[in-house]
């Protein structure tokens, strides 16, 4: 795509999976690269064009069952994302998008096949999970707790291939207990749409492994924070 | 609960004249009607929902009968039923008097309420929340139903957008003798009306489209360019538009352009009127005599009502949704702006949809942020690289305007906290 310095990242798909601002990931990661001086490139790859494979970081983002099947479908059709996951890209992958990472999720009352690029099956949960998500962050990734707004249906079930990515201390996540899954450099989570605004952490960890930097530079997350310290709260407060 | 307007208006009571309606549909009507006279006398609104809500719970077909007989226009979509209702039954006047649910009560418990009230008025517009217009069809039997536009809105409980559609397409086809009045330029809309047997077709735009690169019918990318649109797998189009908005006025079907000048702002709201001005020609009224009677329109339920105080003119503009954050920006003139997010039950809980909204139009301009939810609002500015300060009241913003217009823009509650201070303005 273009030079070796520059950081790569594509969204996948927001024709058809981009339903709750998830454009923000990507705004989100690009800002707090340039802010460091990293030069940064976004790509915004839709479902009719081929997905390039040598990106550093990948984001996909939610959406409805009939696009989700979809995005599925053509991602598996395509390629490109596995060879970019094996040749070592990061991905964050969120609510709709997270399930298709997975060996199987169900999508408009049928079980569709996913990418297998996690160790994941969703199915369907009694009801739906609505509203403020928390959670403690595996202390293997030394992050501050996870803090988000979730809206699925589904309940995902994790395979001894993967981590939960978080142990939920408010809302449902997974299946109330844990929240999101990571294995490598993938990361997926129920914490839907712009996930990144509230958990900047999160961003510089991505940021982190698409460049191979144990550190970053730190930012005024003046108002990260502000807004940080609101959420959680008021996911103890529910 | 979906949002209402709440306020206060003298209401006076009309008998209800119509000698067919069945007793208890009359004792309904009259009980909702003196229910909502005293929920006004109280203070507590306009009594278009305790009315409507007891007149439905003594007579379960109470909608069903205060329709009976009338010709009525029902106006659904995401954004704008509220103004083109509006603006409709403006146009309609032309006919005589017009009941109308012009309070944004548009669940069936206000148009219940708003027919009560009507006494034998022949006409109606109804304001429908979207999801509720099937249910409304039955019930109503209306001669037209208007269909604006379909995007994202309150996702964390609304309808996701093509399964709204969907319902808006069954409803349609439970219907075919009655005429729809559709937006070409929303493919989700044009997909839910292109088998209705009478359809006229509008142009009023689409600002935005991100709901609507899937087609609905196979699932296929939609192209576009230049204002048209086309699915690349199957034959969805967009429909040539009968009405058509060109610079400041409409253009008629008989090609015929019509100069529209609105105390409204916005182009957004020059295609409100072509709508409601089609909407208006099924009834036979021409657009030369219902044209006048759109400029009388000067605010909706406080939306773009202009209030001075302290040497500043403030407008309040309503955004409650990603579509209406364009068009508020189409709106809105260069000058201090602020911005106000609640996310209570109205608003929808999730902000999610903040990052869905370019706010770079107000870079370069002072912007204050306030509300619930002002800490979401920052993050997303920041990112945004737009510069902003946080008030803590509007009282705040408004002593740190220097004088001269102070815009607002605010979605549902936090437009009704404004309005609140600004004593309920209209």
């Amino acid at each position: 795509m273009s030079t070796e310095s520059t950081l790569r990242i594509v969204w996948i798909y927001p024709d058809l999976l981009s339903t709750y601002g998830d454009r923000g990931n990507m705004l989100i990661l690009a800002r707090r690269a340039a802010l460091r001086n990293i030069p940064v490139e976004t790509y915004e790859v839709r479902s009719d064009q081929q997905m390039p494979t040598t990106a550093d970081i990948y984001l996909i983002g939610g959406g409805e069952d009939g696009p989700q099947a979809l995005a599925s479908q053509r991602l598996i059709a395509d390629g490109g994302l596995h060879r970019a996951v094996n040749q070592g890209a990061a991905v964050l992958a969120v609510c709709a998008g997270y399930q298709l990472f997975g060996g199987s999720f169900f999508a408009k009352g049928a079980q569709c096949r996913g990418l297998d690029l996690l160790d994941i099956n969703s199915d369907r949960g009694e009801t739906r999970a609505v509203g403020e998500v928390r959670g403690d962050i595996d202390p293997r990734l030394g992050l501050p707790p996870l803090t988000g707004f979730e809206n699925h249906g589904g309940r995902t079930h994790l395979g001894p291939g993967v981590a939960p990515l978080a142990r939920v201390t408010a809302g449902i996540g997974n299946d109330g207990q844990t929240e999101g899954a990571w294995n490598g450099k993938i990361l997926g989570t129920y914490a839907h749409g712009p996930a990144l605004a509230r958990n900047p952490a999160i961003a510089d960890l991505l940021l982190r492994w698409a460049i191979g930097a144990d550190s970053l530079a730190p930012l005024d997350d003046t108002w990260p924070e502000r807004l940080r310290g609101e959420r959680l709260a008021a996911a103890s407060a529910v | 609960m979906r949002p209402l307007d709440v306020v206060s208006v003298s209401g006076t009571l009309v008998a209800v004249t119509d000698g067919k309606m069945p007793m208890r549909a009359k004792v309904a009507s009259s009980v909702s009607r003196t229910a909502a006279a005293f929920s006004r006398a109280a203070g507590r609104g306009d009594g278009s929902v305790i009315g409507g809500w007891i007149g439905l719970k003594i007579d379960p077909d109470l909608l069903r009968n205060l329709a009976s007989g009338r010709a009525i226009a029902l106006v659904s979509g995401t954004n704008g039923k509220t103004t083109t209702t509006r603006f409709t039954a403006a146009a309609l006047g032309v006919l005589g008097p017009v009941a109308t649910n012009s309070f944004g009560a548009n669940m069936p418990t206000g148009h219940t309420s708003a027919l009560a009230r009507a006494g034998s008025t022949p006409f109606a517009v109804l304001e429908v929340d979207e999801h509720y217009l099937a249910r409304v069809i039955d019930e109503t039997t209306p001669r037209v139903v208007a269909l604006l536009n379909l995007s994202r809105d309150q996702l964390d409980r609304a309808k996701e957008v093509a399964m709204m559609a969907q319902m808006w397409r069954t409803a349609l086809a439970a219907h075919p003798d009655m005429h729809v009045v559709a937006n070409a330029d929303d493919p989700m809309v044009v997909w839910s009306a292109v088998n209705a047997a009478h359809v006229v077709w509008f142009s009023a735009g689409q600002r935005w489209m991100d709901d609507s690169w899937v087609c609905p019918e196979c699932g296929s990318p939609i192209n576009r360019a230049q204002g048209d649109w086309w699915c690349t797998g199957c034959p969805l189009r967009r429909p040539v538009a009968q009405w058509r908005v060109e610079e400041d006025g409409v253009v008629d079907p008989k090609g015929d352009w019509h100069l529209v000048k609105l105390q409204l702002p916005g182009h957004v709201n020059v295609g409100n009127a072509a709508t409601a001005l089609a909407v208006a020609a099924e009834f036979g009224v021409r657009p030369i005599e219902a044209v006048p009677r759109l400029a009388s329109v000067a605010s909706v339920a406080g939306r773009y009502a202009q209030v001075d105080r302290d040497g500043r003119n403030i407008r309040l503009l309503l955004a409650k949704n990603p579509a209406s954050w364009l068009e508020a920006f189409d709106m809105a003139e260069v000058a201090p702006t602020l911005l106000s997010i609640n996310a209570r039950d109205p608003d929808g809980f999730d902000t999610s949809w903040l990052y869905d909204v370019d706010f770079s139009p107000l870079r370069g301009r002072q912007v204050f942020i306030t509300g619930d939810r002002a800490y979401d609002l920052a993050v997303r500015l920041e990112v945004n690289s737009v510069a902003f300060r946080h008030v803590h009241t509007f009282d705040e913003a408004v002593q740190a305007t220097p004088p001269g217009r102070l815009e607002v823009i605010a979605n549902y509650t936090a437009f009704q906290d404004i309005r609140a201070e600004l004593d309920r303005v209209n």
